[in-house]
C-alpha cells in the first residue's frame, strides 16, 4: 500500500508535465503557435484544460511578470487595482496580485474561434446536464460549422432531454441552410414548434427580401412553411409575455396590496391617519436585517424568523405610538396626520443613528433566489411567486383574525359603534391599542417581504405611504376586499401602462387617473355603507 | 378707495401691527447693515447671512399663503410647495434664458441642459420667457391655473379632510416624477441654476440682493395685508365658518365650493410670487422643491406659529427655518429628531401654536385702539 500512495503523485506529476511544458510556451507564443499549443493542451487530457482555455477565451489568463508563471484570473475585470489568482494546475487559490505585476495572454479572433469551439467540446463532455444545456444554449447564438458539428456528434450520445432539444433546434437551425429545399422544409417545420427569440429570427431572416427585390429564400413551400411558422411563435411568444406582464402586475400589485393592508385596518378601521406607517414598514425591514446579523450561518431560516420578530417590533412600536400619541387625537384626523409624520421623521433618524444612512445589505435566501425557467419565452423569479403568496397568506390570515376570533368581533363592534361596545362591556381604548398594534405589526411582515424587493435604508418607507394611501382609498375605507382589489389593479394597470409609457410616466398617469378617480367616487371602489359610513 | 382699502385691512390687534413693524424694520436695517456699515464692524451683515433672511422670508410668505387656506378655511393642503415650485420654475426659466451666450456651450436661444440633451430648438412652453412682464403673468397664472383645474374638481365633488390631503401630496409626488424626467424640458433633476442676471441686474452682486430682499419683505407685507383683508372681509366670515361647520354654511345657501375654490387659487398665487422670489435668492431651482415632505414642513411652520394667525405662521417659518438653520449647522443629528418632536408636542400640547401662548387679545382694547 505504500508504494502505492507514493506512487500515485508521481503519476500525477508525469500527467501534469506535458500540461506544465505547453502553459509555459504560452507567455511567449505568437498567436499562430498559441493555436497550436491550445491543441497539446487539449491533448494532454488534463483535467484541468477545459477551466484554463476557457480562461483564455475570456481574458482571464495572465502572466506573472516576475517569474513568468501562468494564472487564471477570477475576474475579468481588468480596471481592478488587484486580481485575486488560482494555479491553472490544481485550480486552487493562489492568492492576489496587483495589476501591474501582470501581463494578459492576448488572443485574436482566430485565436478565439478554435477557443470557443474547443471550450464548448469540454462543456459538452460535462457530467452536469445543466452545464450542457447552458452550453449548447450559448452555442445557438453564435453557430457555425464547426460548433454544428459538435452538436450533430453529441446529439446520439446525449441522455438528458432537454439537452437532446435544444442541439435539435441548433441543427435544425444549421440545416435551414441547407441547399436541399426538403431539409430545409424540415427543419422549417422542426423551428416551428420552438418558441425561442433566435429561431423565430432564424425563420424571419428566410422571408427578408434583398435589394434586387428576390427572397432569402428561393423555395415558396419552404418560405410559405416558415412565414406560418413565424406566425405561430409570434402568437405564442405574445401570450406569454402577456402572462408574463400579468404576473409582474399581480407582484407589484401584492406589494402595493402589503403595504397598504396595515394601512387599511388603522386608517379604514380606525378612521387615523398613519403617516407613520411607511416607517413601521421599515422597522420590519431592519429586523429582518437585525436576524440576519444574528445568524449568519442559516440564512435559509432568517426569513421564517424575521417575519414573527418583525410582527412583534412593529406592533410594539405601533402599540406604544397608539397608547402615548394617537388616543389624545381622536376624532382630529388632520392633527393625527401631523403628529405621526413626526413620529415618522423621528423613526427615520433613529434607524439613521443606530444603523447608519447607508442602505444596508439583506441577503435572499437560496431558496428564494433563482428563477424558475417555465420555457424559452417565460421565466419568473422565485422572490415574486413568494410575494404573491405571502401577500394571500397575510390577507386571509388577517381576514380570519376579523372575522373569527373575538378580538376581531371586538374590533369591528368598536369600529361600528363605540359608545354601545363600551356600554357592552369592551375595554375600547385596549382593544384600540390592540387594533392598532395589529395594523402595525402587519406593516413589519410587509417590511420583511421588502427587504427582499428593494434596499434597506432610512428612505425605504417614505417610497410606499404615498401609494399606500391610494390604494386604501381606491379600494375603499373601511375595505379589506377593497385593498386587496385595489392593490392588485393598481399594480396591474402600472405594469400594462409601463411598456408604452416607460415607468415613471406610467406612475405618474396612473396617480393623476387616482386622482381624478377619487374626485368621480370620494369613497373608493367599495364604499362602506349604513351607519358607519356617515361618521367616517 | 385703494387707501381706504388697504387701511380696512391694516390690523388694528397689537401682535399684527408689531409683526408689520418688524418686517418694515427688517426691509430698512438689513440692507444698512449689509450695504453701508463697514465689514469690519461687529453690526455688519454678511452676504450669507442676507440671503438667509431674505429665505427665511420667501418661507413666510408661503406659510402666509397655507394659514389662509388652512387655518382659515380649513384646508389641509399638502402640496402647496408645488405651488411655491410652479412660480419658482416660472421665475427659473426666466433667468436661464437672460443667460443668453454666456452659458458654458454659448447657444444664445437653448439654455445649456437642452444642449447637452442634443435639442434643437425651444420647446413652445419655453416662449415668452425671455420677457420679465410675460413671466411675471406666468408665475402667478401658472400656479393659479393648476390650483383652479385642481380645486374646481376636488371641491365640487367634495372631497374634503384627509382624503383632500392626500391627494394634494399625490398631485406635489407626481409632479415631482414629472419633473425628474429629463425630456419634460425643465432640466431634468438637475433643475435650472448658475443664473447670471435678472432684469438687467448682476444677480452676485450685493445689491442686487438687498434689493431683491427688500422686494422680498414687500412682498410679504402686502400678502399678510392681502390676506387680512380677505380674511377680515364678509367672505371670510363666510370661509371661517365653512371652516366649523361645512353642511351648515351650505344649508345656510353659501357656494361652498367658490369659496373654497377662490380662497384656494389665491393662496397658490402667493405661493407662486414666493417661489418666484425664492429662485434668484439661492440660486437654484431642482424637482426636490416638489417633494411631499416640503409641503409638510410648511405646515409644521403653521402650526408652530400658530394656525388661524397671518402673523403666526410667517413668525413660525422664520422660527423654525432659523432652528433647522442652526441645527443643521451645529448638530446635524439633532435636527430630524427636533423637528419631529415639534409636530408631535404641538399638535398635542399647543394646539393654537406659539401664538396661543400669547395672552388673549382683548376686544375692548382692540376697538379703542
Amino acid at each position: 500500500m505504500a508504494w502505492l500512495a507514493a506512487a500515485s503523485p508521481a503519476a500525477a506529476q508525469s500527467a501534469d508535465a506535458p500540461f506544465v511544458a505547453a502553459l509555459g510556451e504560452l507567455p511567449d507564443a505568437g498567436f499562430a503557435d498559441k493555436e497550436a499549443l491550445v491543441a497539446r493542451l487539449v491533448e494532454t487530457g488534463h483535467s484541468s484544460a477545459g477551466a484554463v482555455l476557457t480562461a483564455m477565451l475570456e481574458d482571464r489568463l495572465y502572466v506573472r511578470n516576475s517569474d513568468r508563471r501562468v494564472f487564471i484570473s477570477t475576474s475579468a475585470d481588468d480596471t481592478q487595482p488587484s486580481l485575486s489568482l488560482l494555479d491553472p494546475l490544481t485550480l486552487k487559490n493562489a492568492g492576489t496580485a496587483p495589476m501591474a505585476e501582470l501581463t494578459k495572454i492576448g488572443t485574436n479572433n482566430r485565436l478565439r474561434r478554435v477557443l470557443r469551439t474547443t471550450a464548448a467540446r469540454f462543456a459538452l463532455a460535462n457530467p452536469d446536464a445543466s452545464v450542457r444545456l447552458a452550453a449548447v444554449t450559448d452555442m445557438l447564438r453564435s453557430l457555425d460549422d464547426a460548433t454544428a458539428e459538435l452538436l450533430r456528434q453529441r446529439l446520439p450520445q446525449e441522455p438528458d432531454g432537454a439537452v437532446k432539444r435544444q442541439i435539435e433546434t441548433g441543427l435544425a437551425m444549421m440545416a435551414i441552410g441547407d441547399s436541399n429545399p426538403t431539409v430545409r422544409l424540415a427543419a422549417v417545420q422542426a423551428l416551428s414548434s420552438r418558441i425561442s427569440a433566435e429561431s423565430r429570427n432564424r425563420l424571419a431572416a428566410l422571408l427578408e427580401r434583398g435589394a434586387d427585390g428576390t427572397y432569402a429564400e428561393p423555395d415558396e413551400v419552404v418560405r410559405k412553411a416558415a412565414a406560418a411558422a413565424v406566425n405561430s411563435i409570434d402568437t405564442t411568444r405574445a401570450v406569454y409575455s402577456g402572462v408574463e406582464t400579468v404576473f409582474f402586475g399581480l407582484s407589484l400589485g401584492s406589494v402595493l396590496v402589503l403595504a397598504a393592508i396595515g394601512l387599511a385596518i388603522t386608517f379604514g378601521v380606525m378612521g387615523v391617519i398613519n403617516m407613520a406607517h411607511g416607517e413601521l414598514m421599515m422597522l420590519g425591514a431592519y429586523s429582518t436585517y437585525v436576524v440576519q446579523t444574528l445568524m449568519p450561518n442559516h440564512l435559509d431560516w432568517s426569513i421564517p424568523v424575521a417575519i414573527p420578530v418583525a410582527f412583534v417590533v412593529a406592533g410594539l412600536a405601533g402599540v406604544i405610538l397608539e397608547r402615548t400619541i394617537i388616543r389624545f387625537l381622536y376624532g382630529r384626523p388632520l392633527e393625527t396626520l401631523l403628529a405621526t409624520f413626526g413620529v415618522s421623521l423621528v423613526l427615520q433618524q433613529l434607524v439613521r443613528s443606530v444603523f447608519s444612512a447607508n442602505n444596508r445589505a439583506v441577503s435572499t435566501p437560496s431558496w428564494m433566489s433563482g428563477t424558475w425557467q417555465v420555457n424559452e419565452a417565460l421565466a419568473i423569479t422565485y422572490n415574486r411567486i413568494y410575494i404573491v403568496g405571502f401577500t394571500l397568506v397575510v390577507f386571509s390570515l388577517l381576514l380570519l383574525v376579523l372575522r373569527r376570533t373575538r378580538l376581531g368581533l371586538r374590533i369591528r363592534a368598536v369600529s361600528q359603534n363605540r359608545a354601545m361596545a363600551r356600554a357592552m362591556g369592551i375595554r375600547s381604548g385596549r382593544v384600540d391599542a390592540m387594533t392598532f398594534g395589529l395594523g402595525a405589526g402587519i406593516a413589519g411582515m410587509a417590511g420583511v417581504a421588502l427587504s427582499q424587493l428593494t434596499n434597506v435604508g432610512p428612505n425605504l418607507g417614505q417610497a410606499y405611504i404615498i401609494d399606500s394611501f391610494m390604494v386604501v382609498v381606491f379600494g375603499g375605507v373601511g375595505n379589506l376586499w377593497g385593498t386587496l382589489i385595489g392593490g392588485m389593479s393598481l399594480g396591474m394597470v402600472n405594469k400594462l401602462l409601463e411598456p408604452y409609457a416607460g415607468a415613471v410616466l406610467g406612475k405618474i398617469a396612473v396617480l393623476v387617473a387616482l386622482i381624478l378617480f377619487i374626485q368621480r367616487r370620494p369613497r373608493g371602489l367599495f364604499p362602506q355603507t349604513g351607519r358607519a359610513a356617515e361618521s367616517a | 378707495m385703494r387707501g381706504s382699502l388697504l387701511l380696512s385691512a391694516l390690523p388694528r390687534d397689537g401682535s399684527g401691527r408689531a409683526f408689520l413693524g418688524l418686517v418694515a424694520a427688517c426691509a430698512i436695517l438689513v440692507p444698512v447693515l449689509n450695504l453701508l456699515v463697514p465689514a469690519s464692524s461687529p453690526v455688519h451683515l454678511s452676504t450669507y447671512v442676507l440671503t438667509l433672511i431674505g429665505k427665511y422670508l420667501c418661507y413666510a410668505i408661503l406659510a402666509v399663503a397655507v394659514d389662509l387656506v388652512w387655518g382659515f378655511c380649513g384646508i389641509l393642503s399638502l402640496g402647496h410647495a408645488a405651488f411655491f415650485a410652479l412660480g419658482g420654475y416660472a421665475m427659473g426659466m426666466y433667468l436661464m434664458r437672460q443667460i443668453g451666450p454666456r452659458g458654458v456651450y454659448g447657444n444664445p436661444i437653448l439654455p445649456d441642459f437642452m444642449v447637452f440633451l442634443n435639442w434643437k430648438e425651444l420647446p413652445w412652453f419655453w416662449y415668452g420667457f425671455n420677457h420679465f412682464p410675460f413671466t411675471a403673468l406666468m408665475i402667478v397664472l401658472v400656479p393659479g391655473l393648476l390650483a383652479f383645474v385642481f380645486g374646481y374638481l376636488a371641491f365640487r365633488s367634495r372631497v374634503t379632510g384627509v382624503y383632500l390631503s392626500i391627494i394634494t401630496q399625490a398631485l406635489s409626488y407626481a409632479l415631482m416624477l414629472a419633473f425628474f424626467r429629463n425630456d419634460m424640458g425643465f432640466g431634468g433633476n438637475n433643475g435650472f441654476t448658475d443664473f447670471k442676471e435678472l432684469l438687467g441686474f448682476d444677480l452676485q452682486s450685493d445689491r442686487t440682493r438687498v434689493v431683491l430682499l427688500v422686494i422680498t419683505a414687500l412682498a410679504l407685507g402686502v400678502s399678510y395685508l392681502a390676506c387680512r383683508f380677505i380674511e377680515s372681509s364678509r367672505a371670510g366670515r363666510v370661509i371661517r365658518a365653512i371652516r366649523d361647520a361645512e353642511s351648515r354654511t351650505r344649508f345656510l345657501g353659501y357656494r361652498v365650493e367658490s369659496y373654497k375654490l377662490w380662497v384656494f387659487v389665491f393662496s397658490a398665487m402667493v405661493c407662486g410670487v414666493a417661489g418666484a422670489l425664492y429662485v434668484p435668492q439661492v440660486g437654484i431651482i431642482n424637482p426636490s422643491e416638489f417633494a411631499p415632505i416640503n409641503s409638510i414642513e410648511v405646515v409644521i411652520w403653521v402650526a408652530v406659529g400658530g394656525r388661524g394667525s397671518l402673523h403666526g405662521a410667517a413668525l413660525g417659518a422664520i422660527l423654525v427655518n432659523y432652528a433647522k438653520t442652526f441645527f443643521t449647522g451645529a448638530l446635524p443629528e439633532v435636527w430630524l429628531y427636533a423637528l419631529g418632536a415639534m409636530f408631535v408636542l404641538v399638535t398635542l400640547f399647543l394646539p393654537r401654536g406659539l401664538m396661543g401662548l400669547l395672552p388673549e387679545r382683548r376686544p375692548a382694547a382692540a376697538e379703542a385702539s
